[in-house]
């Protein structure tokens, strides 16, 4: 029960943005992937889940070959997997609960009583009872990121993709975020992988960060590790300081 | 010599490759709605709320069209053959007219604007927003979710929402005819009855499935093509009215050629 992705490679017309991307997430364990915009975070989540596929290299999940499995074998992993996205990505068309529920609907064998009473059940984890029938229009960034947390665990998936889930957030809304994305693995023992710039989110939520730079990952360690790396992106990186970077250059 | 050439024959090339690309994207697209007609499970709970949205709801504005047309198809006929033929013929040439030609080009058009502008501005949004990457993340295929119920729903009330335009057409010409035109009813009826032959209706809901086909097929394809941005959605929206709208008048010339 893990995620290991050995020498991922994804080009975009001339542009590589994954160079040879090799990572793993052992099982239950909260990985934090961390890195400048445009480095490819978001594109190194989506081919976790087939969203993108590599040029070149592998990703494993669950000891599973994404690249390789058929359609209805990586519908059935999906089931496994939740992602949230950075913008939450709600269907605008439906309320809340139908939101959370959608998932829920593709379980075989579930019935209506239990897919309502998985969708209250997930609305009050995220703490936000009592809002399945309004729509996303009529809720704040932060209730949307949580709607769509609500929406990823609704199915109890063993993994949890986190694509920036506190990026434009207050910091008290940040707080309350990190604090689900850490009830997740503790009460839920979910394996997850968070795509963060928020380095203080990143060193509560972490048990690794790994720092992705130039389409490799150029770090990986606790989060005491990184704050005692001598390494010059990373310090610019956490320290919010780009000379250092520069001078690297 | 070259420097005269290159830039012409470059865009020459450029344009084919891009042709031959969008023909390539447009064939998966196709091949993946056929492969997701297995996945009833999944379209089959959607298709009664499609079939109201893209065909019900488009009832008013076919009527509205098909309502002036037939007015304007008596006044005319009548213009038209005065003296030489009998005025009966009105009936003849309103419901003739209705049920071949206008009937199903006029409402294929119509739904082209309403309804395909409609299916590529929706799904384009769901594109950009990562809607559609939600559904697949939540294990549903994307093309059984939201082609299928659609292309299903326009194939299916196309030709009724064409047959309720054809009726209203045909009951406004012999409502002009009766009223401001030297012509009774049993004369309006016996020129309707005249030239009258059931295939022109099979001949007509043909017509009108395969605009229905046309319409919802290519707007969720401008859909899905959506890059990013509320630009790129503009950009599918008018692709999607004005690819099919081409296509219609292909098809109906097609229709024309094979049939009669």
């Amino acid at each position: 029960m893990s995620i290991r992705l050995w020498e991922v490679r994804k080009s975009f017309g001339s542009r590589a943005v994954l160079d040879g991307v090799s990572l793993e997430v052992g099982d239950g364990e909260t990985v934090a992937l961390v890195g400048f915009s445009g480095s490819g975070k978001s594109v190194l989540l989506k081919t976790i889940v087939g969203l993108l596929k590599p040029d070149s290299g592998a990703v494993f999940v669950d000891g599973k070959d994404v690249g390789a499995l058929r359609r209805e074998e990586l519908y059935a992993l999906r089931r496994q997997v939740g992602y949230v996205f950075q913008f939450a990505a709600l269907f605008d068309s439906m309320t809340v609960a139908e939101n959370v529920a959608m998932g829920l609907r593709r379980v075989p064998g579930i019935t209506e009583e239990q897919i309502h009473e998985r969708t209250e059940e997930s609305l009050r984890l995220v703490e936000l009872e009592g809002y399945g029938p309004r729509y996303p229009g009529q809720l704040s960034g932060g209730q949307r990121k949580r709607v769509g947390l609500a929406r990823a665990i609704a199915t109890r998936p063993r993994y949890v993709l986190y694509d920036e889930p506190t990026t434009g957030l207050d910091p008290v809304t940040t707080a309350v975020i990190d604090r689900l994305i850490l009830k997740m693995a503790r009460e839920l023992g979910v394996t997850s992988l968070v795509v963060t710039h928020n380095m203080e989110s990143a060193f509560r939520i972490a048990d690794r960060i790994a720092f992705l730079h130039e389409g490799r990952i150029r770090f990986t360690g606790t989060p005491e590790e990184v704050r005692g790396s001598g390494d010059p992106i990373v310090r610019a990186f956490i320290e919010g300081r780009p000379e250092l970077a520069q001078e690297v250059v | 010599m070259n420097g005269v050439w290159s830039a012409p024959l470059a865009w020459v090339g450029r344009s084919a490759l891009e042709l031959s690309a969008g023909f390539g994207r447009f064939g998966r697209f196709a091949a993946s709605a056929v492969r997701a007609l297995s996945d009833t499970g999944t379209w089959g709970r959607l298709l009664v709320d499609q079939m109201a949205r893209l065909g019900v709801e488009s009832i008013p504005i076919a009527i509205f069209i098909a309502a002036f047309t037939g007015i304007v198809l008596a006044l005319q006929a009548s213009y038209t053959i005065t003296g030489a033929v009998p005025l009966y013929f009105v009936g003849a040439l309103v419901a003739k007219t209705m049920i071949l030609e206008l009937g199903p080009v006029l409402t294929g058009l119509a739904l082209a604007g309403r309804v395909g502008a409609n299916i590529a501005s929706e799904i384009g949004t769901m594109r950009v927003t990562e809607q559609i990457d939600a559904l697949e993340t939540l294990a549903y295929d994307p093309v059984a979710y939201l082609v299928v119920p659609r292309v299903f729903a326009g194939v299916v009330m196309f030709p009724i929402v064409t047959a309720f335009a054809i009726a209203v057409g045909i009951a406004a010409g012999w409502i002009t005819s009766i009223n401001l035109l030297d012509l009774s009813t049993p004369e309006f009826v016996r020129g309707v009855r005249a030239f009258f032959d059931t295939f022109d209706v099979r001949y007509s809901l043909i017509k009108a499935t395969s605009f229905g086909l046309v319409v919802t097929f290519v707007g969720c394809f401008s859909g899905f093509g959506a890059t990013s941005g509320a630009a790129a959605v503009g950009r599918a929206t008018t692709q999607a009215v004005v690819v099919s709208s081409m296509l219609i008048l292909v098809l109906d010339a097609f229709w024309a050629a094979v049939l009669l």
